[in-house]
C-alpha cells in the first residue's frame, strides 16, 4: 500500500471528526415539547402512561428506600432519583427473554423485569434469599465490581447467539465504569463476536465524587464504542423518549444479527452515591443540582403527558399510593424471612455432594444450629 | 491402549467431552486453528468447528467474562488461560465472580466452567509464565483446584472437571507435558475430583506432593530405597479440597511425613496439609512434619530456575531429617 500524505495524515482532525459525530440526541426537551418529530417513537397513549407510571413509582420507591435506610430497615442502597428515564425507558424496550446484567444502582430495571420487591429488599439487607433468582427470570443480581457485568454481557450475548435465541442482553455501568479495563474488553468481545448486546453507560456525572471530566480526555463516553467497532450513540438520559428510541433501535439491530450497540445516557443522580455515608455537598454545589433538576425526566414527561390530556394529578396520586402500599407489603414480607444459617451458606455454595472436609464443616454448623 | 504424553491425554479428554456434550465449548487465545501454544487443542477446531472451538481476543479478563456469560446461558465452557501467570488479569472473573456465582444467586445459577492453564517451572519460559499461583485460587471458596502429575490421571481428571457443575481450575505443569508417556485408555474414564492417589506404597515415611514434584518425590523415594527406607508417595491430584482421608491413613501407617510443593514456602498448599495432619493425627507422629518448598521469592528468571526449584535431592535430604529424627 502506498502511504498517503496531507489530509490523510492528521490525527487531530481525525479525532475531531469522530467526536463531532456524538451530539446528544433529544426528542422531548426540558419543557416537555417534542423537538425531534422524526425520531418521536409515537408510542400509544397507554404505553406513555405506563412508562410515566413506572417512573413515578420508582421515584417514590427511591424516597421510601432512603428513609427506610435511615431507619435501619434497609441495608445497601444506591439512590436512583434523576436516572428514571435512563433506567426505565431502556428496560421498557425489553422482552421477558432478554437478559439484564445490572450494576448496583440498577434495581428498578430488575423490578420491572420481574424481580419481586421483597427480594430486592432482602438483597439490600444482605439476605441471600433476595438473590435466589426465580426460575425463568433472566437477570443477574446487581454487580458490585465496576465493569465485570460488561465482559459477562459479551458472554451472555454469545450464548444467546449460539443458541439462536431471538433475545438480547442489556448491561449498565456508569461514567466511572468506562475507565475500567473490563468496559473495553466487554465491548471489544461483543463487537468481535457480533453478539446481540446493548451496553448502556448511565453518565450521571460523578463516580462517587470524581467528576466525569477527570475520568477521560474523551469528549463523550459514547465515542468509546468507535474503537471497538461498535455503533454508539449519546442521548439525553433524562429524556425518556430518546432513551427509549436508542434502546429500541439497538435491540432491533441486535435481534437482526447486526451486533451490539453502546448508548451513553446523559443524566444526573440527585442523591448521594450510596446511603453509606456519601455527602455530595463535598464535591458539587446546589447550583449544579438545581441546573440538573430543571431537566428532570418526570417533570418533563408529566408536562408532555398532561399536554396530551392523558395524565392527571389524580392519576399520579394513585400511583404514589399504590407504590407506598406495595413497599409496605414488601417490607413486611422481607421482615418475615428466616434468619440466615451458616449451613445455608455452605449448601448454596456448591452443586452436588460436598467433599469430605466441607461435609464435616457443614455437620458442625448443623449441629450448632440444632442446639 | 496407546502410549500418550500428558498433553496428548489432555487433548483426548477435551475431544471426549466435546463429543459427549454439545454444550461444551472450548475457547481461549490461539486455541482454534493453531491448536494452542502447546498444541493441547490440536485438531479440535477442525473436528468440531468454529461454533464449538474458537479463538478469543487477547484479553484474559474478557475470556473469564465470556465463560461466565456462556455458563449463564446454559453452556459448559472450557476456557484456557494461555499461561497461569496471566491469572492476575482475570482474577476478578475467577475468584470474584465464577467462584461466587452459585452463592450469590442462592444456588439458582451455577458455573460449570473448567479453566485450563499451563504453569510450572523448568522449561525456561519468560517471566510470569512459570509461577505456581495455585495457592491463590485454592484460597478462594467455591473453586476446585486440580493438578495432575501423569498422562493417565490428566485424562480422567479433566473429564471429571468438565462434567463437574462447580468451577474447576485444571492446572497443567508444563514440564510434564511431554516428559514421559504412559498407557492411556482410548475409551472415556473418570477419576474423581478430591481424591489423592498413592503413587508408591511404603511404611517408613510419607511424601505428600502434587504436580511435577510427584515425579521428583518418586525419584527421591527410589534413592531412599537404596538406603533401605520404605517410602510412600501420595499425589494429591486435587489440592482444593484436600483428600484428608488418604493423607491421614498414610500418616497413621508411616508416622513420618514431609510435604513437597514447587511453590514458594509462604501461605502454601503444603502448610494446609501440615495443618490438617497436626489437627487430626498429631499423636501418630514420630517426628515434626517438614516441608520442601522453593524459597520465598518471586519465580526467578529462566537461567536461575533450577537453583530455585526443589528437586529429588532436596526431597531425599529432608526425608532423611525426618526419618532420623
Amino acid at each position: 500500500m502506498v502511504a498517503k500524505k496531507g489530509n490523510q495524515y492528521d490525527p487531530v482532525k481525525a479525532l475531531q471528526l469522530i467526536e463531532s459525530q456524538f451530539d446528544m440526541v433529544q426528542i422531548l426537551n426540558e419543557e416537555g415539547k417534542i423537538v425531534d418529530k422524526d425520531l418521536d417513537p409515537k408510542l400509544p397513549d397507554e404505553e406513555l402512561v405506563e412508562l410515566m407510571t413506572r417512573m413515578v413509582y420508582t421515584r417514590i420507591l427511591d424516597q421510601r428506600s432512603i428513609s427506610l435506610n435511615r431507619q435501619g430497615r434497609l441495608g445497601f442502597y444506591a439512590p436512583t432519583a434523576g436516572q428514571e428515564a435512563s433506567q426505565l425507558a431502556s428496560q421498557y424496550v425489553l422482552e421477558k427473554e432478554d437478559f439484564i446484567l445490572p450494576g448496583y444502582r440498577d434495581v428498578p430495571q430488575l423490578l420491572f423485569h420481574g424481580w419481586p420487591l421483597d427480594m430486592a429488599f432482602l438483597w439490600s439487607r444482605g439476605h441471600y434469599e433476595g438473590s435466589v433468582i426465580p426460575d425463568g427470570l433472566n437477570i443477574f443480581p446487581p454487580q458490585i465490581i465496576i465493569g465485570a457485568q460488561y465482559i459477562q454481557a459479551a458472554g451472555v450475548g454469545l450464548g444467546y447467539k449460539k443458541k439462536g435465541k431471538k433475545a438480547v442482553v442489556i448491561t449498565y455501568t456508569g461514567d466511572g465504569g468506562t475507565s475500567q479495563g473490563d468496559f473495553y474488553e466487554g465491548l471489544n468481545f461483543a463487537g468481535a463476536y457480533k453478539v446481540p448486546a446493548i451496553f448502556i453507560i448511565q453518565n450521571n456525572q460523578y463516580a462517587i465524587s470524581t467528576h466525569r471530566d477527570v475520568q477521560t480526555a474523551a469528549k463523550t463516553l459514547a465515542q468509546k464504542g468507535v474503537a471497538a467497532g461498535v455503533p454508539s450513540v449519546l442521548v439525553d438520559g433524562m429524556d425518556p423518549l430518546a432513551v427509549y428510541v436508542a434502546t429500541r433501535d439497538a435491540r432491533e439491530r441486535a435481534i437482526n444479527g447486526d451486533g451490539p450497540t453502546l448508548i451513553e445516557t446523559m443524566c444526573y443522580r440527585y442523591g448521594p452515591h450510596t446511603m453509606a455515608g456519601d455527602d455530595p455537598t463535598r464535591y458539587r454545589t446546589s447550583d449544579i443540582d438545581s441546573e440538573w433538576e430543571k431537566r428532570d425526566p418526570i417533570v418533563r414527561f408529566r408536562t408532555y403527558l398532561e399536554g396530551k390530556g392523558i395524565w392527571s394529578k389524580e392519576q399520579e396520586e394513585k400511583v404514589i399510593e399504590r407504590a407506598k402500599e406495595e413497599i409496605k407489603e414488601a417490607i413486611k414480607k422481607a421482615d418475615a424471612a428466616p434468619k440466615q444459617k451458616a449451613s445455608d451458606f455452605m449448601k448454596i455454595m456448591y452443586k452436588g455432594d460436598l467433599p469430605f472436609n466441607l461435609q464435616e464443616q457443614l455437620d458442625v454448623y448443623v449441629g450448632k444450629e440444632s442446639n | 491402549m496407546a502410549q500418550l504424553t500428558m498433553i496428548q491425554a489432555i487433548t483426548e479428554a477435551l475431544r471426549t467431552e466435546l463429543k459427549a456434550d454439545e454444550n461444551v465449548l472450548l475457547f481461549g487465545e490461539d486455541v482454534g486453528a493453531n491448536g494452542g501454544v502447546f498444541r493441547a487443542t490440536e485438531g479440535l477446531h477442525k473436528e468440531f468447528g468454529e461454533e464449538r472451538v474458537f479463538d478469543t481476543p487477547l484479553a484474559e479478563s474478557g475470556i473469564g467474562g465470556l465463560a461466565i456469560g456462556l455458563a449463564l446461558t446454559g453452556f459448559r465452557p472450557i476456557m484456557e488461560i494461555q499461561f497461569f501467570g496471566f491469572l492476575f488479569e482475570v482474577m476478578d472473573s475467577v475468584s470474584g465472580q465464577l467462584a461466587r456465582m452459585s452463592f450469590r444467586t442462592g444456588g439458582h445459577f451455577n458455573a460449570p466452567v473448567t479453566i485450563r492453564a499451563p504453569f510450572g517451572g523448568g522449561v525456561a519460559t519468560p517471566e510470569m509464565h512459570a509461577d505456581s499461583l495455585e495457592g491463590l485460587v485454592a484460597a478462594q471458596p467455591g473453586l476446585t483446584v486440580v493438578i495432575p502429575s501423569t498422562p493417565y490421571d490428566a485424562k480422567g481428571l479433566l473429564i471429571s472437571a468438565i462434567r463437574d457443575d462447580n468451577p474447576v481450575i485444571f492446572l497443567e505443569h508444563m514440564k510434564l507435558y511431554r516428559s514421559f508417556r504412559q498407557e492411556v485408555p482410548e475409551e472415556e474414564y473418570t477419576i474423581p475430583l478430591g481424591k489423592a492417589d498413592v503413587k508408591r506404597e511404603g511404611t517408613d515415611l510419607t511424601i505428600i506432593a502434587y504436580g511435577a514434584m510427584v515425579q521428583e518425590s518418586l525419584k527421591a523415594a527410589e534413592a531412599l530405597e537404596k538406603e533401605e527406607y520404605s517410602v510412600e508417595v501420595i499425589d494429591l491430584r486435587t489440592i482444593q479440597p484436600l483428600d484428608i482421608e488418604t493423607i491421614i491413613n498414610s500418616v497413621e501407617k508411616t508416622n513420618r511425613v514431609i510435604v513437597v510443593q514447587e511453590a514458594q514456602r509462604q501461605a502454601g498448599i503444603a502448610a494446609n496439609v501440615v495443618a490438617e495432619i497436626t489437627e487430626r493425627a498429631i499423636l501418630s507422629l514420630e517426628a515434626p512434619v517438614l516441608r520442601v518448598t522453593a524459597p520465598d521469592t518471586v519465580y526467578p528468571f529462566a537461567a536461575g530456575e533450577n537453583t530455585w526449584l526443589p528437586n529429588a535431592k532436596d526431597i531425599a535430604a529432608k526425608a532423611k531429617e525426618v526419618l532420623t529424627f
